[in-house]
């Protein structure tokens, strides 16, 4: 009998995830007594914060717990550090809008909390159910917030839409799971590793439904092409801060999975690269192209995190340790503009009867002449041209790719930049150079959303001027599990 | 290989056996009143004709889904229960943690107000 008392179970692993989780408690149990509700933003960005810290110790720290189940390494801690500045961005920018729409329910702040804390749980396992747990607990709470705006049929129409669809995937992960299950007797990464030889000549064929069963899974949490429908709906209408949290904060933890799984699990599948070829290739063309015709900058921006989710995944039909670490460094670089673009559209949307239409746009500048150039300039980003940080991402992206003779990828990704810039200038074009329909409605600001502006701008531009810090960061947190 | 399916094929069979002669019992013996409320679909209590959009009180469903919420919950007491011996004092601290974390739950639905009957 297993020694369940034993040192295995090593609490300080989970350090973040525990400090996430009490300070969501205490948000649940304090939130309806009277005095103390105003707090809960407080108390969430307390909890936030210690588990920033907690995450910024664990690196350089290499240990394994839970039976194996949960390893604490560089490539876990580095992906915690960017969970939690996503949530921490989230909830500056969320709280005013909140409160304008009369949102501003303490529960937003607890789901907040809980979801960053399956993030991290999935950024950290070794295990496949450990990973659906993950994913589950970064899941449900997400429904919910999708859906969090009770009085507009849009939002309930994407509440809905993220949970059925979202169950669906996770149907298919855990049917994946099973049969990796049926084809090893294990469920443990590792284990997948050294006995894959065994699995392969054995149980090929159920291997392999499984795996695929598993990226279908994966597919439909980071919004890979043919799996892809549930974004654009759900995007537009969730409320906004929860929106730029969907598009940065789910998408990175699903891919801290699938560079787990993928990259260190299941790398000995050759036809892996073939299929994650077709799909990169399929996610960059059907999100730039769907991006054209879009009306609305919420619904662009979904496409558009179609689009940079398809340039991620160049890097999983690359492989190696050169476009991994490029991937990573995308994701960061994405976190960053994509986040400052939404944190615009927050201010935008906080007047009312705002929408965030294109045509809304216009007279934008004339008024606002900081904060469009501002939003210009992440647009920039999003396009990818320099001295910003979306072009090194996507430099050293192609690169890696070039380097290991994937020059037909690189050519489609190139031409799905350029139609991108379109759609992303167009964005500029109405707000400097457009004639104003009507008088635009000015903009107030709140310091919590000019601190959100400021560290997105930092970042865009400093990381954009010295991106070989982010980039040996990035590539230390590779090592340690390559 | 396949003998050892047998028991499987037998039990569905069976199964469905047993589901035939039971409607076909209540077919054969059961008093037949055909009246219109009968002929209503079943709407849990709710009448089925009118508008979709008419307020119901949800008061039985908010008591009934929280129940069975906590009634599964609670169910992982029962393993923890028949290896208590052998889990000793840090199987016990685990299980607090456990209950605590429910009661972090009890307290947002009392906080709330789901429990509230008027």
């Amino acid at each position: 009998m297993i020694d369940y008392t034993s040192a295995s179970i090593d609490f300080a692993l989970l350090g973040p995830e525990i400090a996430l989780l009490a300070s969501a408690f205490l948000i649940l149990v304090t939130g309806y007594v009277k005095s103390l509700g105003k707090l809960s933003p407080g108390v969430a960005f307390v909890g936030l914060v210690i588990a920033l810290v907690l995450s910024l110790n664990q690196w350089g720290n290499q240990s394994s717990g839970f039976f194996g189940m949960v390893t604490c390494d560089d490539f876990g801690s580095a992906f915690k550090v960017i969970f939690t500045l996503i949530a921490i961005l989230t909830l500056l920018m969320a709280h005013r809008y909140l409160s304008h729409k009369s949102l501003n329910r303490p529960e937003f702040y607890a789901l907040l909390n809980i979801s960053t804390m399956g993030m991290m749980v999935m950024a950290n396992s070794t295990d496949l159910v450990v990973m659906f747990l993950g994913l589950e607990i970064m899941s449900l709470p997400l429904y919910v917030m999708a859906g969090m705006a009770r009085r507009s049929p849009e939002s309930n129409e994407a509440g809905i839409k993220y949970f059925v669809m979202g169950a669906f995937a996770s149907a298919f992960l855990l049917m994946g799971i099973a049969f990796v299950y049926g084809a090893s007797g294990t469920t443990d990464l590792r284990r997948l590793v050294t006995d894959y030889h065994y699995i392969v000549g054995n149980f090929k064929l159920y291997l392999y439904s499984g795996v695929a069963m598993i990226l279908v899974g994966f597919g439909f949490k980071v919004g890979a092409v043919p799996f892809h429908s549930w974004i654009p709906d759900v995007y537009e209408g969730a409320p906004t801060p929860v929106t730029a949290f969907f598009s940065v904060g789910p998408k990175a933890a699903g891919f801290a999975v699938l560079l787990r799984l993928f990259v260190f699990g299941f790398a000995y599948i050759g036809l892996l690269s073939d299929v994650f070829w077709v799909l990169a290739a399929l996610t960059m063309t059907v999100g730039n192209i769907m991006a054209l015709r879009q009306n609305n900058i919420k619904r662009m921006l979904a496409y558009s995190s179609i689009a940079h989710a398809g340039y991620i995944l160049i890097a999983f039909a690359v492989g190696g340790d050169s476009a991994v670490s490029a991937a990573m460094f995308y994701l960061v670089a994405y976190a960053l503009f994509n986040t400052g673009a939404f944190a615009v559209l927050v201010l935008l949307e906080t007047r009312t009867g705002c929408k965030s239409d294109f045509s809304e746009l216009s007279g934008f500048s004339r008024l606002h002449p900081y904060l469009s150039s501002v939003l210009a300039l992440f647009m920039f980003a999003l396009c990818g041209f320099p001295p910003t940080v979306g072009f090194f991402g996507k430099f050293y992206l192609f690169s890696a790719a070039i380097q290991s003779g994937f020059i037909w990828l690189v050519v489609i990704g190139v031409m799905n930049s350029f139609v991108s810039v379109y759609y992303y200038l167009r964005v500029i074009k109405v707000s400097f150079f457009d004639q104003p329909q009507q008088t635009f409605v000015p903009v107030t600001y709140s310091p919590a959303i000019i601190v959100v502006l400021l560290i997105t701008l930092a970042g865009t531009l400093g990381l954009g001027l010295f991106p070989q810090q982010l980039l040996d960061i990035s590539q230390s947190a590779i090592f340690a599990f390559l | 290989m396949i003998e050892v399916y047998y028991p499987i094929l037998f039990l569905g069979f069976f199964a469905a056996l047993l589901a035939v002669i039971m409607v076909s019992i209540s077919i054969l013996l059961g008093r037949r009143t055909d009246m219109g409320k009968k002929e209503e679909p079943y709407e849990c209590g709710v009448e089925p004709v009118g508008s979709t959009r008419d307020p119901i009180p949800v008061k039985f469903y908010m008591v009934a889904i929280l129940f069975i919420l906590f009634d599964i919950e609670v169910i992982f007491l029962y393993p923890w229960a028949v290896i208590s011996r052998q889990l000793g004092l840090f199987g016990f601290i685990e299980m607090v943690v456990f209950v605590i974390i429910l009661l972090v739950g009890y307290f947002y639905i009392l906080g709330r107000g789901a429990l509230k009957w008027d």
